[in-house]
């Protein structure tokens, strides 16, 4: 038999475009090996949120997943390429055989020829260890210049400010970003800059930098002699193709720069393929993130035999940059053009259009980017309305119809006809559902608006109405009990629903109703609300048993108490397992046992816990600064605190939190809906983590709070969770799915752009001021103990149909077998 | 495990398992007749209705635990382990019509639910 040979590729260059050729590959079953050189020592990382590195994102948030299989040689550089042998040498000392070699080599940043360019302080804006040697110097500096004011030079002057530097941005053409905007875009963009403190100088070049005294950077020289104090210098003057490899072994390369490949991203060599900004594709170099992944998946599909082809991109771009808007889409100049400017507002908007005026042509917006959504997928066609209604068409007011070929996510090239086609054959049903289907909306985010549209176009109900008894959303049934003061089911489904509700909506509603502190959850008709679990307060398993998971509040429990739950479970014949929130799970109780156990606990100063039910958890932490050498505070103690506030909250979906008392993060708050890092001066928060199914690492959303800053944070994040957030959707998802994510959630709870914060606070002050031992209110009351039977006409007979077998030691269910009791 | 397959009778043997205000409306309840487990359940509107306990999705004695609602009018219970709705009328299950559960007569006599499961 004839044993095929696995197929080898070799990376050359491990940033994000390689990232996500390697990707893809994965993703499509590729089965041979997959080798990646990186020189930079760690995997690629995000390289368009890099500033973000500087404002307290970790290297670990921006870095992406190596795909499983995949080897990743970082600190190792590809220094040549044996065509004929087919092997590539490295700077490590050896070579790697290769079948197919991709050069994903990058770009350089262009230091153009200035005397003192080499001056210590002089930098370029690129890598981590860049922005690292940025930081390190500007905490003795005054004053730093950014050369060159395009979109990256923008980026690098706000990093610069937000090192506290004063600011100049230096650029040679008359206007900043002269490749995304006009000279009116970038006048009205100049003034947002100079309105943060930063001073811009257009039309001007460099004549020199300057070394003081010390022979560092003190200094930059204008031509017209005028000197700009500086001791950081930041060049980011364009970018230059790493294309050495290819002229080193003889692969055809532009003109300027650039390894030539053809649609298929292959070189002169067919046993090469090059991609990224190293390539020159359709003519040209592509710097932009969207064209780079898009040749990576041109690639590897070619690489599976593919036919994929890539033909130049979109160049379209919205961003935020120093707090401003900006976008281009399509063509800037045009036979016609619709120009509206407020220079009071700082809003710059001007349209192209056919000399005929029926066709876009394109746009540039400067201080409201609202068009670009909804104008974008137009470009090229005949104009949705008039030119001057046009320019005020925002996110909402899209009701347009899109045709099928339009472009709707540009970053991943996905069009409308593939997102409704995914939603038809696959029922999609949210745009999480689309984002993982067909990228469409996973790198910027801006299109998230119109893939929501294009849900409730494609007749989904973009899980707005709850079930058939509720046309609403969570959200909105929440506000509707708390505005109108409803205190049951009956009168919420009386007045705004239909039926008598089901296991959808009844749990819902009794979240709403715990939420909002409207009573025991098993007051009257709130009882018939709850799920299995919140009816009889603890945690169903498979053979209809329960489990009681007593509190540990923060994992710290005292020897005495440790015996009473061994102690319970032994005299209940229960099987006992430590779990991964800090505390012990009580498995194997029958329903009538529960009230007994329930009394043991609350007599030994227990009370049980919420292992179950849509409510916080636990709030874990490691020992902390009391035992631990490393800790820098208390994690314990605030752990402590933290599961004692909110304790028995209900919300959407569970909550899991940690405090760890230092950077070690021992106690994995990352991986938690709200966690806590001790710092040296008070505590980080991070938010919307998740274990799981789909594991987030938690966004840093306040640093170095007190501790009552960050009790209130907490408060206020929780509340306006709990107000605004889907049934079952976690914060993670929530937080992916909020419009203007982290920054928005940061004005609503921490700048109270709502208004609403002094409700988020009362609400919580009540939830902490009301909250009762659910499980001790229920055995005081005999009402409640009354359902706390296997069966209501038998109440000393246990359930038949429940026994154990011994394991290890400890009981185990035994199960009906399922097929024979069906017969 | 003993798999039960008594043989029906003719006649209705009507057997007292609780009062009826023991059910909360919107709520079930697990009764023992005989060595059967029969789920009772009073509905919104005061009827009442009787299905087999057990759970033929997980094998487990546990609908009698489930929320009662409705499905386009039809009064159901929701498995509390999986959540499979059944009719609460016929015993189907509404989201898989292939699996069913025993439905029995049910009946208040003098204030007290009364079963039949022969």
């Amino acid at each position: 038999m004839k044993v095929r040979q696995r197929m080898r590729i070799v990376v050359a260059g491990h940033g994000p475009t390689a990232h996500r050729l390697i990707e893809t590959l994965v993703e499509r079953g590729f089965d041979g090996t997959i080798t990646v050189f990186g020189e930079e020592p760690r995997p690629a990382y995000d390289r368009v949120a890099l500033t973000s590195y500087l404002s307290g994102k970790s290297v670990d948030d921006l870095t992406y997943r190596v795909p499983d299989g995949v080897s990743v040689r970082t600190g190792v550089k590809v220094v040549g390429v044996d065509r004929a042998a087919r092997t590539v040498a490295t700077d490590a000392g050896y070579s790697e055989p290769y079948d197919v070699l991709v050069l994903a080599t990058g770009s350089a940043p262009f230091v153009p020829p200035v005397p003192g360019r080499d001056l210590p302080g002089c930098f370029v804006y690129r890598t981590i260890d860049d922005l690292d040697a940025i930081r390190e110097a500007s905490r003795d500096a005054r004053a730093g210049v950014v050369i060159g004011g395009g979109l990256l030079g923008l980026e690098a002057a706000d990093a610069l400010r937000g090192l506290g530097l004063e600011t100049h941005v230096v650029e040679m053409s008359g206007w900043l970003m002269p490749r995304q905007v006009d000279e009116g875009g970038g006048s009205v963009l100049r003034n947002h800059i100079e309105a943060l403190g930063l001073t811009v100088h257009t039309g001007a070049g460099v004549r020199s930098i300057e070394a003081g005294p010390d022979g560092r950077v003190a200094a930059l020289v204008r031509p017209d002699g005028e000197a700009v104090d500086a001791q950081v210098v930041v060049f980011s003057a364009g970018v230059r193709p790493r294309d050495e490899l290819a002229r080193d072994c003889g692969l055809e390369v532009g003109e300027r720069g650039g390894i030539v490949v053809d649609e298929g991203m292959r070189t002169s060599d067919e046993h090469i393929y090059a991609i990224g900004e190293c390539a020159l594709a359709a003519g040209m170099v592509y710097g932009l993130v969207a064209p780079c992944f898009a040749q990576a998946e041109v690639a590897a599909d070619r690489i599976l035999l593919g036919s994929a082809a890539f033909t130049g991109a979109d160049m379209s771009t919205k961003l935020k940059l120093l707090g401003v808007e900006v976008a281009q889409f399509g063509a800037m100049s045009g036979a016609l053009d619709v120009t509206y400017m407020d220079p009071v507002a700082g809003v710059y908007k001007r349209l192209f259009v056919s000399d005929d005026a029926t066709t876009l042509l394109g746009g540039i917006c400067v201080g409201d980017a609202g068009p670009y959504n909804a104008l974008r997928p137009f470009v090229g066609r005949p104009l949705p309305g008039a030119p001057s209604d046009l320019l005020f068409a925002g996110a909402g007011t899209t009701s347009t119809d899109l045709p099928d070929d339009a472009q709707v996510c540009s970053c991943n090239n996905v069009t409308k006809g593939r997102i409704c086609a995914a939603i038809a054959d696959k029922g999609l049903t949210d745009v999480q559902g689309i984002k993982d289907c067909t990228r469409a909306g996973t790198t910027c985010g801006s299109c998230v608006p119109m893939l929501k549209q294009i849900l409730v176009k494609s007749g989904v109900d973009v899980g707005k109405a709850l079930c058939e008894h509720f046309t609403h959303s969570r959200a909105e049934l929440f506000d509707i009990v708390s505005v109108r003061g409803i205190t049951t089911f009956s009168q919420l489904i009386a007045e705004h629903g239909t039926g008598r509700g089901c296991d959808i909506c009844k749990p819902v509603v009794a979240s709403i109703l715990a939420s909002l502190g409207r009573g025991h959850i098993l007051d009257g008709e709130q009882a018939t609300l709850q799920d299995t679990n919140d009816h009889f307060l603890a945690n169903i398993q498979k053979n209809g048993t329960y489990s009681v998971v007593p509190r540990i509040p923060g994992g710290e429990i005292t020897p005495d108490k440790l015996i009473v739950i061994g102690e319970v479970a032994r005299d209940f014949g229960l099987y006992t397992k430590i779990t991964g929130g800090q505390r012990i799970d009580l498995l194997g109780a029958r329903v009538e046992q529960l009230p007994a156990i329930w009394r043991r606990l609350v007599e030994a100063g227990f009370e049980s816990g919420h292992a179950y039910g849509k409510a916080l958890r636990t709030v874990k932490s490691c020992v902390g600064s009391t035992w631990c050498r490393y800790g820098v505070q208390d994690s314990v103690g605030l752990a402590i605190a933290l599961e004692l506030r909110y304790r028995g909250l209900r919300s959407p979906h569970k909550l899991k939190s940690a405090v760890s008392g230092c950077a070690r993060e021992c106690a994995e708050a990352r991986s938690k809906d709200f966690g806590v890092i001790a710092t040296e001066q008070g505590w980080n928060l991070y938010v919307g983590g998740n274990g799981g199914f789909k594991p987030r690492h938690a966004d840093l959303l306040a640093a170095d709070l007190s501790t009552d800053d960050l009790v209130r944070t907490i408060d206020r994040f929780l509340m306006f969770y709990i107000r605004t957030a889907d049934r079952l959707q976690r914060t993670a998802a929530w937080l992916e799915g909020l419009d203007g994510g982290l920054g928005y959630l940061r004005e609503v709870i921490m700048e109270d752009s709502l208004g609403i914060c002094a409700d988020l606070d009362a609400q919580m002050e009540r939830h902490v001021a009301t909250y009762v031992d659910e499980w001790r209110a229920a055995i005081e009351d005999p009402d409640k103990l009354r359902r706390f039977v296997s069966f209501v006409n038998a109440p000393g007979i246990p359930d038949p149909s429940i026994s154990f077998e011994t394991e290890r030691d400890q009981i185990k269910p035994v199960l009906i077998p399922l097929e024979a009791v069906r017969s | 495990m003993t798999i039960l397959n008594e043989t029906a009778t003719r006649t209705d043997r009507w057997t007292p398992v609780c009062s009826y205000t023991d059910l909360l409306p919107e709520r079930g309840a697990a009764v023992l007749v005989g060595t059967r487990q029969v789920a009772v359940f009073r509905t919104f509107d005061g009827a009442l209705y009787a299905l087999g306990n057990f759970d033929p999705f997980s094998g487990a004695y546990v609908l009698s635990r489930g929320i009662v609602g409705t499905r386009g009018g039809e009064p159901t219970v929701a498995s509390p382990m999986h959540k499979q709705v059944f009719s609460l009328v016929t015993g189907v299950c509404v989201d898989d019509p292939g699996v069913a559960v025993p439905t029995y007569p049910i009946r208040v006599t003098d204030g007290t639910v009364e079963v039949s499961v022969v």
